[in-house]
């Protein structure tokens, strides 16, 4: 009985949850086809925001930017992450490993002042190669803890085994480290993509005048209300957030369990 | 035929001494061990052969040639890790036909050779597995097939079955002995295990603080130990004070706990001077109890009071006391067809055991 009772429990704190979760994200996405430019009450399905949307030039080419800084961001902290995690975890530096945290625990504002002062001080024209390296530097804290928390669950003794039966370093390194820890290295990709591609309060200190990415598109938006429009856009992105994180789950099933 | 020599190897780690000037042949073939207690630098040995530390002097033989120098993935030999070290993310397939691979085997020749051996350990059914979906046993077995896929010349096996459960560890024993003899491939197997070390092996080397306390047949480790370590640490062993007081060219004459005089049959007797200190070890299991006084005049006797007994079912441990506080271990097999009757606590009973059973051990040889 007693188990039961808690199992109820826990079933109900699940729904909870996840309302408190969906609930606002469900809406948004009902809102983007309500054929009603303001209002709360449902008037009657419609896709005229989403013409509206692909037919703004200026948003179109802000989302554009905003996927090739991630893609870009995400490509270069996977390789700096990577190597990072594996020696952080090689080379047990215990400085370095609180270090390497700043920039996740650390406010975002202050990381993005931080960031324009640097920039400034060493007379750097502020515009996309300066938002894309401010991407890599925090993104690349977030694949190192990706990769180094992987490292912690893998059996060393796997390397000297590559090396004992025949494989040199480099094979090793290819064969055995980057195959066992791929997951951890998709994992942090994909919370790299997902970061730069909706990152607001960075960007904003680094973008300079004349850059624009999506997430500041949007900002100046609902500057004048949310609109339909944003609630489009939103839906857009959510819908291609769940694709990516099911495509990755897809490539390799057996490594996400 | 010698195929692995070790000649004055040392290792140390932040200035301890963990392998202390250790030199050792290996025959082709044999089945080596490498035994002792944790810490006692066992797995440092076993991977400066393997190359994957490197000794501070001394070198390495393999087959004649020096190969203390070579790269891990340059020696003709592999391991066998204490946690198996599979590959995670491939299959137990690619994980034995890794070390062809790496050697750049054909394709064809990769697939036959790899499935004789899934053959070998009995795990063809489970060819298409990832190491998560296996047991520690058939995990096991997926190493050990792997590291004698490519032939090697030396296997060197670390603790390889410390996390099988005891039944399994006996079935493993005897399946290990077998492929030694199918294949050839000599053997050099490491353990805490005595019991392990002395069933499985040609040879064992007894390992204390990085020295070697005893090179030797199993059954001269067992029964003649030659140091109170040796004697204390494989099985259970009576170690009683004695001190030499005559001796002849093959026997020592000893008093024992002060007050017993025997004379013992020993290989080192000219070596001993008079007043030489030392243990007179006896296994107790070559002791007898008995009801009635025993005749035989060659044997030591003695009145002895049973203090307690721990029955483990193929026999029973009995402690007993001698005169002056001499307490000593007695194991009498239960061999008969009905109920042991055991002697109980307080019980006066006639001990005697062959002094030549026992042997002497000299402080600080
Ligand atoms: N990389 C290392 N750095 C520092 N000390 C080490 C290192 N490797 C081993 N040691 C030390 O060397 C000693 C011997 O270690 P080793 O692993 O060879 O023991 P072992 O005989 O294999 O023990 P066990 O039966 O517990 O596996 C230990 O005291 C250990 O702490
Ligand atoms: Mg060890």
């Amino acid at each position: 009985m007693q188990a039961n009772k808690s199992s109820k429990l826990l079933i109900l704190g699940g729904i909870f949850t996840f309302l408190f979760l969906y609930v606002p994200l469900i809406l948004v996405i009902l809102y983007s086809f309500n054929d009603s430019r303001i209002g709360i009450s449902w008037v009657g399905f419609t896709l005229k925001w989403y013409k509206v949307l692909f037919a703004d030039s200026q948003l179109m080419s802000a989302a554009v930017n905003s996927l090739i800084i991630a893609f870009v961001a995400s490509f270069f902290s996977v390789i700096l992450g990577t190597f990072a995690g594996v020696a952080l975890h090689k080379y047990k530096v215990p400085l370095l490993s609180s270090l390497i945290m700043i920039p996740v625990a650390a406010p975002e504002l202050l990381v993005g002042v931080a960031l324009l002062l640097f920039f400034l001080l060493i007379n750097f024209t502020l515009g996309y190669v300066s938002i894309v390296l401010a991407h890599i530097a925090f993104c690349t804290s977030f694949v190192t803890l990706a990769v180094k928390s992987r490292m912690v669950g893998i059996d060393n003794s796997i390397f000297d085994a590559a090396r004992d039966l025949g494989a040199n370093s480099f094979k090793s390194f290819y064969l055995v480290l980057i195959p066992s820890i791929l997951p951890g290295i998709i994992a942090g990709g994909l919370m790299a993509f997902t970061l730069s591609i909706d990152d607001f309060v960075i960007t904003f200190f680094t973008a300079g005048v004349g850059s624009t990415t999506l997430p500041l598109s949007i900002y100046s938006m609902i500057k004048m209300g949310v609109t339909p429009e944003v609630n489009a856009i939103s839906t857009i992105i959510i819908l291609f957030t769940l694709v990516i994180t099911s495509l990755a789950s897809k490539i390799s099933p057996q490594l996400f369990k | 035929m010698t195929i692995l020599q070790i000649k004055n190897v040392t290792k140390n780690f932040d200035d301890s001494v963990v392998v202390d000037n250790i030199s050792i042949d290996i025959n082709q073939g044999e089945f080596f061990t490498l035994l002792g207690p944790s810490g006692c630098g066992k797995t440092t040995l076993l991977r400066m052969v393997a190359g994957l530390i490197s000794p501070d002097s001394g070198r390495i033989f393999l087959d004649g040639k020096d190969i203390t120098d070579l790269p891990p993935e340059k020696r003709p030999l592999h391991t066998i890790f204490q946690t198996y070290a599979l590959f995670p993310h491939l299959s137990v397939f690619d994980n034995i036909a890794f070390p062809l691979k790496m050697a750049k085997w054909d394709k064809s020749r990769i697939v036959t050779q790899v499935e004789e051996l899934l053959e070998d350990v009995q795990l063809v059914k489970f060819k298409n597995r990832f190491p998560h979906e296996l047991s520690g046993g058939q995990k096991q077995r997926v190493a050990i097939a792997r590291s004698l896929v490519d032939r090697p010349k030396l296997l060197l096996l670390d603790e390889p079955l410390s996390a099988l459960d005891a039944r399994l560890r006996e079935h493993m024993h005897i399946e290990l002995v077998k492929l030694q003899e199918e294949t050839g491939v000599t053997f050099v197997y490491v353990t805490h295990d005595q019991q392990e070390a002395l069933a499985l092996s040609s040879r064992i080397a007894v390992l204390n603080g990085g020295k070697i306390e005893q090179l030797d047949v199993p059954t001269k480790v067992y029964s003649k130990p030659k140091t109170y370590f040796v004697a204390d640490f494989l099985g259970k062993c009576n170690l009683i004070k004695a001190e030499v007081i005559s001796t002849t060219n093959d026997a020592v004459t000893l008093k024992i706990a002060g007050y017993i005089n025997l004379e013992v049959k020993c290989e080192y007797a000219a070596n001993y001077k008079i007043g030489q200190k030392g243990w007179y070890s006896i296994r107790p299991e070559k002791i007898r109890l008995n009801r009635e006084e025993v005749e035989n005049t060659d044997l030591y006797r003695a009145q002895a009071k049973v203090l307690g007994y721990y029955y483990y079912g193929n026999d029973t441990l009995y402690e007993i006391e001698l005169g002056d506080n001499l307490v000593l271990k007695v194991m009498l097999g239960n061999t008969k067809s009905v109920e042991p009757k055991f002697f109980n606590e307080e019980t006066m009973v006639h001990m005697s055991f062959d002094p030549h059973a026992g042997s002497f051990i000299a402080e600080e040889l």
